[in-house]
């Protein structure tokens, strides 16, 4: 599948932006200072620019709001619901802590259930679909969720950090999520590499009762939108080397850095804490360009044989 | 669950349907025309029309997107800078012409010969024809030679007519079809709807082509032949069915000349030629009274074989008894010939019991009462309903005439020529050689300011009807019917150039060209043809070839080396006549003529080429042009196609003849003709009554049929030459036994290719390189969706064929460690190019092969410089060259059959070796800028886009 | 919308496609998309026309494969290699996976007759539903932002300003082979219907679960030529001229 820049962004920073405003949401920060005020900013700024991004991509922008109206089918419908209700508690919250830096636990605690199924809800678009055996799978939205958890997690010790209170729970509990995402990603990525194609040049065209099937001529020489849009590949050595810089980026960076702020604390902690998140999104902009990439499209089958 | 929105469903397609005949390709189908605010919106086929019945190939649907290709040419154009170079100025059709008229007028008056006037693959042949022979000179033909004589001159020499547009299998009936070389024929439609109706009746395909694409992808069985070889194939089934004694005895004896005697008197001048009496009556041995008398005595048996004492004392045999005692030979055994045409005996064997199973087994018969020529009634037709159809894959093999000549004497052998299920004439054929003229040109058939004595084109009867001077040099500069190709009845177009720039046999003063891609890829050897073409005299610095006058309608390669240029309009916007006298649409049991006139006015300032060449015959005061006292017989072609007659009664068109518009074939000029075919779907149809549907070559009721409708004066029924009398005489004259006596360099070419039986040999170039360095064919094909060079200026076209790979047999791929993408250069004894290729399985292992005329030069047909099609694209033709690889004795033949002179296209032998991976393919020329100005052409189309709602 | 019609459709109209007689001459290419970009919705657009990067929206594609049987050979009759030609269209999916992911509810399937059509004013273009389609029947046009696809023609099947005989798809009138066929498969009796029994009609991708209407016909056996080699009809009669001769003339005694 084509990588688009538009979606890597919105799937990244969409991401980062519920996880941190689920985090937020349990309450676990001191809602008055400054930088949990600047965290629910930051959530909402961050989760707003992801849904724009996401607009970047679409053939027809001015009609986007068409897309809420199908949300008893489609996930990417459920999507634009959950994202525009979760808005609701999430203002409400971001509100309370900005205005009277205060936590609001019923609001706070439904935006955090609310981002949780608005992620389940966009890595659903992707899971759905059985043309793209690589993502038909419930790891895919447990990815997502781990993910989104690991950079709540990691952007809150920031916050937690510079306000003093709690960085080093937060640091610890993204420390699991981290890792718990990253071994997620793996068993994601081992049941992709091993994958036996479900369809295949044979069933594509049903000629499997004659022999061997491969593509003799394409219908049209030169690239089409399906070519362009799903016949993206990378090699696999480029993809395990991409992986492994993810895992390197996104996991054991962060991973490290957190620990350096726990033990290290101080005014250590904060930078560090600063860099992990840095380190993590960057390794997450890799696994999501791979999450794409990588991803083959049951019509190559009639394109490549 | 809301409502679904509502779609439009009944909507009108269009405001107006205009009915008239694509011409995307040379198949002629019927189409309906919508248009929609004076715009084309949608070409359909036309259901009523009897070549397509309602269907369209892709061409002719994307005809929209050739009448509006920003590669249409839109006004005269006169070159401004050096050949090549595409540089030209507009000017008007007044100054073009008066040019034009000054040009022709001046080499009429000095030396009429001095004019090369050469067609492509137009459909107005009957008026360019009659205007060269007004212009007077002998250098005029079609394009024919570099295209399929072998075809046509091997059936109309054989059974009367040819594959080739003049017939077409019994496709209701066939229960076995064999096809052979053919990847999409003129007839293509009609071809794919035949194709279909048998396989759904559960009849047998056999296809014939060392690749297997197209066609033989859906045939039963695909015999992947290795190219050149099929005459041995095909003489290796006869040899099978003489065994068996799975022949047509009545059918041969009735309807060939297997019964006439051939003298048999070696180191005479008669020898090998048929025994006439004082009447030229062939004669045939009686065997009840064992008597040699007349062909067509009374109650006569004719013996088929014996050697038989004549009165004169010399002994003859029957024809057929040559040709049983030759393809009985065990050289043409099935295991005899397996390994040389890569075919298994066992194949040979199979194809071999099926034919003969099919005809004599399975025979059919249908009830209908006919007589014959000699007045015996029959009850019924009996078919044998084995059909065959072949082209260029026999057809441009240097062997090609005499593997033609052999398919057809396998046709009628098992009685197989138009009888029901089998392949079936269509009107005006057949017709017997006798009817068709002998070519002129001689000397004494032209000089200054008078037409030519007689038509260009024909079929010499032997060497005597030979265009050469008294030392045997050609006449032509085509050197047709010279000895270097006698019975080239189509003329040579693609040795044009090479010989006005040699200046061999004589230079010529204006060459003038209509519809033919000469400077790419109808030329062999394309890049020298250009040099040809820029070439100029060091010693006056004047072109070689001083003046080339061009008429196409798009910007062509070609149109980069005219010095004029006569823009033609689309398809859409001219009349043109599909004629009787030409190439008609006719059917087996119809005869069938068809036009097409402007059903869109031109926005440019072009003019249909037959407008224009008769406004030259008149400008230029050609007989046949203008009245007596000088003024234009016609106003444009239109005024021509009605009024023009060839004999009285007989025109351009055979329907709504006589001032009612009531008469079909001859009849008086009805001034309201073309409106009644406009109204009739552009075409005319005239159906063949059932008694003379069959045998037509001897079947009373046809021939009285063709006499009513014109074709000819009196009945012409056609015998089926199994043994080719005029060929003999060839031999002769190369045994220097016959006048005119055939030069020594000739002799022992015309004596190995000259067999009066049908003969197989190894194609010329083939023979001629080593097998080692050249190891493999290279052929092209056709593709469905393109027309040669045509296609690529068309939006929707060209994305199914950007650029064309070079396709290589899998185990090839395997030794040399080829994968697709890979680059090669293909290397032949004339030149090298450098493509891209891809692997397949279903292909002769020694055969490579590619799409024909994808490849195109930068900056022609409007197309940008970086377009594929000029970037990785390429053509065969580089490696082809015009001339045979130098043998020992200097001379350097023609590249051709050496009867028909035919192109030999598909005899080139190559070698492939791994090269570094490129960008662009090789060669490449350089750019040509876009005649009269290059004009920005829009970055998106989004044609129809203002008839959404 | 987007939520499929309760199933069965009453009438399933699709296509049925014959690989047996298909010789890919992509004749139903092009006339669908002259009769589409003229007819429903936004014209097919066409990038780059006339430059290197051509390319256009196309709503049926004709791809070729090579069929190879194992340890096929080459040349000669049994087990060679051959070529397929392979028209693919929208298969009017029963279970549309294209439908249900769609945000905006352009896309549908009608409950009359299980046409999937995009209602154009709707769509945003956000591809979502061509992602779903494992058959690559959906393309974006670039030009309008919206998503094309196969109409089933249904502004010619029922177009009562055409002639009855003309109220088929465009490509289905246009084939010169009549590899295409339409009709109502959800009607046992259709002529269709029949078509796909006797021929063993197949779907297309089963595993994906779609329920394809449109049927392929497969590429009926071939009985080898080698196969008739031994048949008595070429039993050898003569072994030499001389045999032949004599036969020949007691052939002519009987005409
Ligand atoms: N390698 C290889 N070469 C081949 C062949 C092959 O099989 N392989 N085939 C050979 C054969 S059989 C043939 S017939 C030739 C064909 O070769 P050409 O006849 O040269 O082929 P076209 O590309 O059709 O070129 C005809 C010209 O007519 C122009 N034209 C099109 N429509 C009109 C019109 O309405 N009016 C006018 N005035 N001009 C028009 C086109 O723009 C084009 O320039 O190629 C031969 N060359
Ligand atoms: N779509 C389309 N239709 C066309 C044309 C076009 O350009 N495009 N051109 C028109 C013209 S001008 C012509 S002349 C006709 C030609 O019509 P075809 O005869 O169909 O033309 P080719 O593509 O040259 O096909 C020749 C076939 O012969 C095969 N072949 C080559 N060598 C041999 C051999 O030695 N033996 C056998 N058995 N087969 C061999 C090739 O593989 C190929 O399939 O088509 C006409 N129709
Ligand atoms: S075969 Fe195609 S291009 Fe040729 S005349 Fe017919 S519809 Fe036109
Ligand atoms: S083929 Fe693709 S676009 Fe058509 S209905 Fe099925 S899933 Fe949808
Ligand atoms: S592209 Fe259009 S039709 Fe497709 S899913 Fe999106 S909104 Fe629906
Ligand atoms: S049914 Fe109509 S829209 Fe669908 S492929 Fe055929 S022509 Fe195109
Ligand atoms: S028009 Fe018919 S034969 Fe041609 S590609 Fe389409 S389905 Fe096949
Ligand atoms: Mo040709």
């Amino acid at each position: 599948m084509h990588p688009a820049f538009s979606i890597i962004v919105f799937t990244t920073l969409s991401g980062l932006g519920y996880g941190l405003a689920a985090v937020l949401g349990l309450g676990l920060l001191d809602a008055s200072t400054l930088s949990v005020k600047l965290a629910h900013i930051g959530a909402l700024a961050m989760i707003a620019a992801g849904l724009l991004a996401s607009t970047l991509h679409l053939g027809n922008p001015q009609r986007a709001w068409r897309a809420l109206s199908q949300w008893r089918s489609s996930w990417l419908s459920r999507e634009g619901v959950m994202a525009i209700a979760s808005f609701v508690p999430l203002t409400v919250t971001a509100w309370f802590a900005i205005v009277e830096g205060r936590h609001l636990a019923v609001a706070g605690l439904a935006g955090t259930l609310m981002c949780g199924a608005t992620v389940y809800c966009t890595a659903m678009i992707y899971g759905s679909l059985r043309s793209i055996q690589a993502w038909n799978t419930g790891l895919t939205p447990l990815c997502y969720l781990l993910f989104a958890a690991a950079g709540g997690f990691l952007l809150a010790s920031v916050a937690g950090y510079s306000s003093g209170s709690r960085g080093p729970v937060c640091a610890a509990i993204a420390i699991l999520f981290v890792v718990a995402a990253w071994i997620c990603k793996q068993k994601w990525w081992t049941r992709l590499r091993t994958l036996a194609p479900f369809s295949t040049p044979e069933s594509a065209t049903g000629l499997g009762h004659i022999g061997h099937v491969r593509l003799f001529e394409r219908p049209h020489v030169n690239e089409n939108y399906l070519t362009r849009e799903m016949g993206f590949k990378v090699a696999r050595k480029h993809a395990l080397k991409l992986s492994r810089l993810a895992i390197l980026s996104g996991g054991l960076a962060p991973v490290l850095l957190l620990l350096v702020a726990i033990l290290a604390g101080g005014s250590a902690a904060v930078p560090a804490a600063v860099l992990a998140v840095f380190c993590y999104a960057l390794g997450l902009v890799v696994e999501r360009w791979l999450f794409f990439a990588e991803a083959r499209h049951a019509v190559m089958t009639y394109y490549e044989g | 669950m809301k409502s679904e929105p509502h779609v439009a469903l009944s909507e009108p397609v269009s405001d107006e349907v205009r009915k008239t005949t694509c011409y995307m390709c040379a198949c002629r189908c019927g189409i309906d025309v919508h248009l929609k605010d004076g715009k084309v919106r949608y070409i359909e086929g036309n259901r009523d029309h009897p070549v397509n019945r309602g269907v369209l190939c892709a061409k002719g649907s994307a005809g929209i997107m050739q009448h509006y290709a920003p590669a249409r040419l839109r006004a005269p154009l006169l070159r401004t800078g050096p050949r090549g170079s595409g540089e030209f100025k507009e000017i008007s059709w007044d100054d073009a012409l008066e040019l034009a008229t000054g040009w022709l007028d001046g080499v009429r008056h000095a030396d009429p010969k001095k004019l090369a006037f050469f067609t492509g693959r137009d459909q107005s042949q009957s008026l360019t024809g009659f205007w060269a022979q007004q212009f007077g000179t002998p250098n005029y033909a079609a394009h024919g030679g570099f295209c399929s004589v072998n075809m046509a001159a091997a059936g109309i020499m054989t059974i009367g007519g040819a594959f080739w547009e003049f017939g077409a299998p019994d496709w209701d009936r066939t229960k076995l079809f064999v096809m052979f070389g053919v990847a999409e024929d003129h007839d293509s439609n009609p071809l794919k709807i035949g194709i279909s109706k048998l396989k759904k009746r559960g009849a047998r395909f056999v296809s014939v082509n060392p690749v297997r694409t197209g066609y033989s992808a859906v045939a039963d069985n695909w015999i992947g032949i290795r190219p050149g070889t099929d005459g041995l194939l095909i003489l290796a089934v006869i040899h099978e069915l003489l065994k068996a004694r799975k022949i047509d005895v009545d059918y041969i004896v009735r309807y060939s000349n297997a019964t006439w005697l051939v003298v048999d008197a070696p180191g005479t001048a008669e020898h090998g030629l048929f025994v006439r009496d004082a009447e030229g009556k062939p004669q045939i041995f009686e065997s009840v009274t064992e008597q040699v008398v007349a062909l067509g005595s009374k109650g006569a048996r004719a013996a088929l074989s014996g050697r038989v004492e004549l009165p004169d004392g010399r002994f003859a045999v029957p024809s057929f008894q040559l040709l049983a005692e030759k393809y009985l030979d065990p050289q043409y055994a099935p295991e005899a010939v397996a390994a040389e045409t890569g075919v298994a005996a066992d194949v040979i064997r199979g194809l071999a019991a099926e034919i003969a199973r099919v005809a004599f087994d399975e025979a059919i018969t249908i009830d209908q009462p006919w007589t014959d020529m000699n007045g015996e009634r029959h009850e019924a037709f009996v078919g044998r309903p084995v059909s065959f159809h072949a082209m260029r894959g026999l057809s441009a093999h240097s062997n090609g005439f005499q593997t033609a000549r052999a398919l057809h004497m396998l046709q009628v052998l098992i009685g197989a020529v138009d009888c029901p299920g089998a392949f079936r004439f269509e009107p005006p054929y057949p017709k017997p050689i006798e009817a068709h003229p002998t070519p002129h040109g001689k000397a004494e058939h032209f000089g200054s300011n008078k037409p030519l004595s007689g038509p260009h084109l024909g079929f010499p009867r032997g060497p005597e009807d030979l265009l050469i001077d008294a030392d045997g040099k050609p006449m032509r500069i085509d050197k047709a019917f010279s000895w270097d190709a006698p019975i080239s009845a189509h003329g040579l177009m693609h040795m044009v150039i090479a010989n006005a720039h040699a200046g061999d046999p004589y230079p010529i003063d204006l060459m003038f060209l209509y519809m033919a891609n000469m400077a790419w890829n109808s030329s062999m050897n394309t890049a020298g043809v250009i040099r040809m073409l820029e070439d100029k005299d060091p010693a006056t610095g004047a072109y070689r070839i001083p003046k080339i006058i061009y008429s196409d309608a798009y910007s062509s390669e070609m149109v980069a080396y005219a010095d004029l240029v006569l823009p033609d309009t689309t398809y859409l916007e001219r009349h043109d006549c599909i004629s009787l006298l030409d190439r008609p649409i006719s059917e087996p049991d119809a005869v069938q003529d068809a036009i097409r006139w402007p059903v869109v006015e031109p926005d440019r300032d072009v003019r249909g080429f037959q407008s224009v060449l008769i406004d030259l015959g008149a400008r230029l005061k050609l007989p046949g042009f203008v009245d007596s006292r000088g003024k234009a017989l016609y106003a444009d072609y239109a005024d021509y196609i009605v009024r023009h007659e060839r004999r009285p009664g007989i025109g351009p068109l055979a329907g709504f003849r006589g001032s009612n518009g009531d008469r079909a074939g001859r009849g008086a000029i009805n001034r309201n003709q073309l409106d009644r075919y406009i109204e009739n779907g552009s075409f005319f149809s005239a159906h063949i009554p059932l008694e003379a549907q069959f045998f037509k070559h001897a079947n009373k009721a046809y021939q009285d049929f063709a006499v009513r409708m014109g074709f000819f004066d009196e009945p012409k029924p056609v015998t089926f030459q199994l043994y080719q009398e005029s060929l003999q005489k060839f031999r002769l004259s190369a045994e220097g036994l016959r006048e005119p006596v055939a030069p020594e360099t000739h002799r022992e070419r015309i004596l190995a290719t000259f067999d009066p039986l049908p003969m197989w040999y190894r194609p010329f170039e083939e023979a001629a390189v080593s097998r080692e360095d050249y190891p493999y064919h290279a052929i092209t094909q056709r593709p469905a969706a393109m027309y040669h060079s045509w296609g690529s200026m068309n939006a929707w076209l060209r994305q199914i064929h950007t650029r064309n790979p070079l396709y290589v047999p899998g185990p090839i791929c395997d030794e040399i460690g080829l994968v697709d993408g890979d680059w090669v250069w293909v290397i032949s004894h004339h030149g090298r190019i450098k493509v891209e290729v891809a692997r397949m399985e279903a292909v002769n292992s020694s055969t490579i092969w590619t799409w024909n005329a994808i490849g195109k030069r930068a900056g022609a047909w409007a197309l940008d410089k970086d377009a594929p099609e000029a970037k990785k694209g390429f053509l065969m033709n580089h490696l082809i060259h015009e001339l045979l690889p130098p043998k020992g004795d200097g001379m350097r033949w023609s590249n051709s059959d050496p009867v028909t002179g035919q192109a030999a296209w598909y005899d080139l032998r190559v070698r492939i070796e791994k090269a570094e991976p490129a960008e662009v393919s090789e060669p490449h020329l350089a750019a040509v800028a876009q005649p009269g100005g290059a004009r920005p052409h829009a970055d998106e189309l989004r044609y129809g886009q203002e008839w959404a709602e | 919308m987007t939520s499929l019609p309760s199933l069965p459709t009453p009438k399933k109209l699709g296509l049925v496609i014959d690989l047996d007689v298909c010789v890919g001459c992509h004749a139903c290419v092009i006339s669908c998309k002259e009769w589409n970009t003229g007819g429903y919705g936004a014209a097919l657009s066409d990038q780059d026309p006339y430059g290197a990067d051509v390319s256009g929206t196309f709503l049926n594609r004709i791809h070729t494969f090579e069929v190879v049987p194992e340890g096929g050979q080459v040349i000669g009759e049994a087990g060679e290699a051959r070529i397929v030609h392979f028209p693919k269209s929208c298969l009017h999916c029963e279970d549309a996976p294209c439908v249900t992911v769609c945000p905006t509810g352009a896309s549908y399937k009608r409950a009359e007759d299980g046409i999937v059509l995009v209602d154009e004013s709707k769509c945003i273009g956000c591809g979502l539903c061509a992602w779903s389609c494992a058959y690559g029947a959906r393309e974006m046009d670039l030009a309008a932002g919206v998503m094309k696809k196969c109409t089933l023609c249904v502004d010619r099947i029922y177009n009562e300003t055409l002639k009855e005989v003309d109220r088929v798809p465009s490509c289905v009138r246009t084939c010169p082979a009549n590899a295409r066929h339409f009709g109502d498969l959800g009607d046992a009796s259709s002529e269709v219907s029949r078509m796909v029994a006797e021929r063993g009609g197949y779907d297309l991708m089963p595993e994906q679960g779609t329920r394809p209407t449109n049927k392929y016909l497969p590429p009926r056996p071939r009985k080898p030529l080698a196969a008739s080699a031994g048949s008595a009809v070429l039993a050898e009669n003569t072994h030499d001229a001389k045999g032949f001769f004599a036969w020949l003339d007691g052939m002519l005694d009987r005409i």
